[in-house]
């Protein structure tokens, strides 16, 4: 008897008789992941028209990207806002969550509400309310202003993601601490804040994602020296497809996926301790 | 912790609430954060909706919502592909959150980082990558005639296949992840027990597992539909101009017709669907699932 017709699932049913669910499985995986790896490759293509598997590989696009005052002011404007952003949103994120999840107040569930609701008021409204309320106290193409609209988006990933660390974190550890005579910020930061710091890297690096991948409100609020990548990418994707881009996109890829990595590593060998 | 009784009772009673009060202001930054940055704004969209062009009140913006008939074709438009993205996310995203949810944790885990692997590559990236795959000359078309399968280049993007393709692609993780929490939950004892009752593993399926999974698809399908009804980018980029979805109308009022009235009635009524769905459905599904399966 093969594998194939031993039980797979409680339902008794054989491996054999859902090989089409794997295939089916396997497809959808496929469909996630593939189109966005595809571009990498695409990138070092010769010609024009981004063969795949390119006939000829050439880094012309890259020498594009990097020869361009252009693009490289903007991409220098996307690291700065997604920085300043991470900087702003993660301790005003933790804090709140940390308060919130505390205090138990009436309030609170009200409070945390509120911290969430810029994950469903839709982007484009946030984007147009913030740039005319910005005109008016002429906060727009500034970075300032940008870092301010980013970070508010960021907040509720910080909130939910240092909200559920919290809740599978022993208050009670706490309290020895200040049993033991410590007052409460040095009972959070001595004892509670190094067991949730993966949650809170993790925060951080999601704040900074936020920020730099964030198109909508980019568009209406960020311009002139300070305009970022995404922008200037959106703006050239409507007019043309320009192979620069594919070379933009692995660079942002490559960015991400190196601070996910990072924050994973990191947490992780401060965990052990 | 705090002594109910004693001479000392209220006096600790109030210590304990100043110091849950000052807890509490812990969270006063962000809120302030949100409230300028967001709420204001939005509040103050609101107010401008009601506005002439004289600066009177006036509901012009909405009637005009109401009896033009183009508004009615971009709601209309809206919602079909709203409706239809959610429909196949589900119907491709059931089978892999299922195989996944019986996985050895391990395995299971490495898929999870294929799944999450959009969530942080922009989305411009992503829909970048389908713009080139999906054009005249694109991968998908130069493959699909050299293996015969069809033999004039398809139309697959500037359009509303494009628009679909890009929309599920992105959305497909928001329906994965609360779904694959809640099949992971699913006590597997009742399909033993159905399978040991006689059931085929057809109708364990069909009767013991997928109504368990039910409120993980429900929270699953409805984050999705609402993120989609509010899509910007991908419309406006793989659409080719052709898909007019809500979003993209507002940001037409304020880049071409610099029309803050008319934007921000449609913005006001894009928010206010958006509310009434999440309040009706917040009454049939938990909403903390929508956002709670994220921690696998």
């Amino acid at each position: 008897m093969s594998w194939l017709d031993h039980p797979a699932s409680d339902t008794q049913i054989t491996h054999r008789s859902r090989i089409w669910l794997y295939l089916a499985a396997a497809i959808v995986m496929g469909f996630l992941v593939l189109p966005t790896l595809i571009v990498v490759p695409m990138s070092f293509s010769a010609s024009q028209y981004l063969e795949f598997p390119p006939r000829q590989w050439s880094l012309r696009w890259y020498e594009n990207y990097f020869n361009s005052a252009a693009w490289m002011q903007a991409t220098v404007t996307s690291v700065k806002a997604g920085a300043l952003t991470a900087l702003v949103a993660t301790p005003l994120g933790t804090l709140a969550a940390y308060g919130l999840f505390v205090s138990r107040l009436r309030g609170a569930g009200l409070v945390m509400s509120v911290l969430l609701t810029p994950i469903v008021v839709p982007v484009i409204l946030v984007g147009i309310g913030v740039f005319y309320a910005y005109v008016r106290i002429k906060l727009v193409n500034t970075l300032t202003g940008l870092v301010l609209a980013h970070s508010m988006l960021a907040v509720p990933l910080v909130v939910m993601v240092v909200t559920s660390a919290l809740k599978s974190y022993d208050m009670n550890q706490e309290m020895v601490a200040r049993s033991l005579g410590a007052s409460r910020p040095r009972a959070f930061l001595l004892v509670t804040l190094p067991q949730i710091r993966l949650a809170v890297m993790t925060s951080a690096v999601l704040a900074f994602l936020t920020s730099f991948d964030e198109v909508v409100v980019a568009m209406f609020i960020s311009g002139g020296d300070n305009s970022t990548l995404t922008r200037n990418m959106f703006n050239a994707l409507r007019d043309q497809i320009d192979p620069t881009i594919a070379a933009i996109s692995t660079v942002m890829i490559a960015i991400s996926s190196l601070l996910i990595l990072l924050s994973q590593a990191l947490g992780r060998s401060g965990g052990r301790r | 912790m705090t002594p109910e009784t004693g001479p000392n009772a209220t006096a600790l009673r109030r210590d304990a609430l100043a110091e849950r009060v000052a807890l509490f202001g812990l969270s006063l930054p962000a809120l302030l954060l949100v409230t300028v940055t967001m709420i204001i704004p939005v509040v103050w969209l609101f107010w401008l909706s009601f506005l002439a062009d004289d600066g009177t009140f006036s509901l012009e913006h909405y009637r005009r919502l109401i009896e033009q008939a183009s508004y009615g074709r971009i709601f209309r438009a809206t919602f079909e592909i709203s409706a239809i993205a959610t429909f196949i996310c589900v119907l491709l995203g059931y089978p892999l959150a299922y195989v996944m949810s019986q996985l050895p944790p391990r395995i299971a885990s490495l898929c999870m980082i294929g799944v999450l692997m959009p969530f942080w590559t922009s989305i411009l990236v992503r829909t970048y990558a389908w713009l080139v795959l999906l054009q005249r000359q694109g991968l998908i078309n130069s493959w699909g005639i050299r293996l015969g399968l069809w033999d004039e280049p398809l139309a697959l993007v500037h359009n509303v296949n494009g628009t679909l393709i890009g929309m599920v692609h992105i959305m497909l993780p928001f329906l994965i992840l609360p779904l694959y929490g809640s099949m992971r939950a699913i006590d597997r004892d009742y399909l033993k027990a159905a399978a040991n009752l006689g059931a085929s593993p057809t109708r364990a399926f069909w009767q013991v597992f997928f109504p368990l999974s039910l409120p993980g698809l429900l929270a699953g399908s409805l984050i999705v539909f609402i993120l989609c009804l509010g899509f910007y980018v991908t419309p406006a980029v793989l659409g080719g101009g052709k898909v007019i979805m809500v979003a993209n109308r507002i940001a037409n009022d304020i880049e071409i017709f610099f029309n803050w009235g008319a934007a921000s009635a449609l913005g006001v009524v894009l928010l206010a669907l958006t509310a009434i769905i999440l309040f009706v459905a917040g009454r049939l599904v938990r909403l903390d699932r929508l956002f709670g399966g994220h921690a696998p």
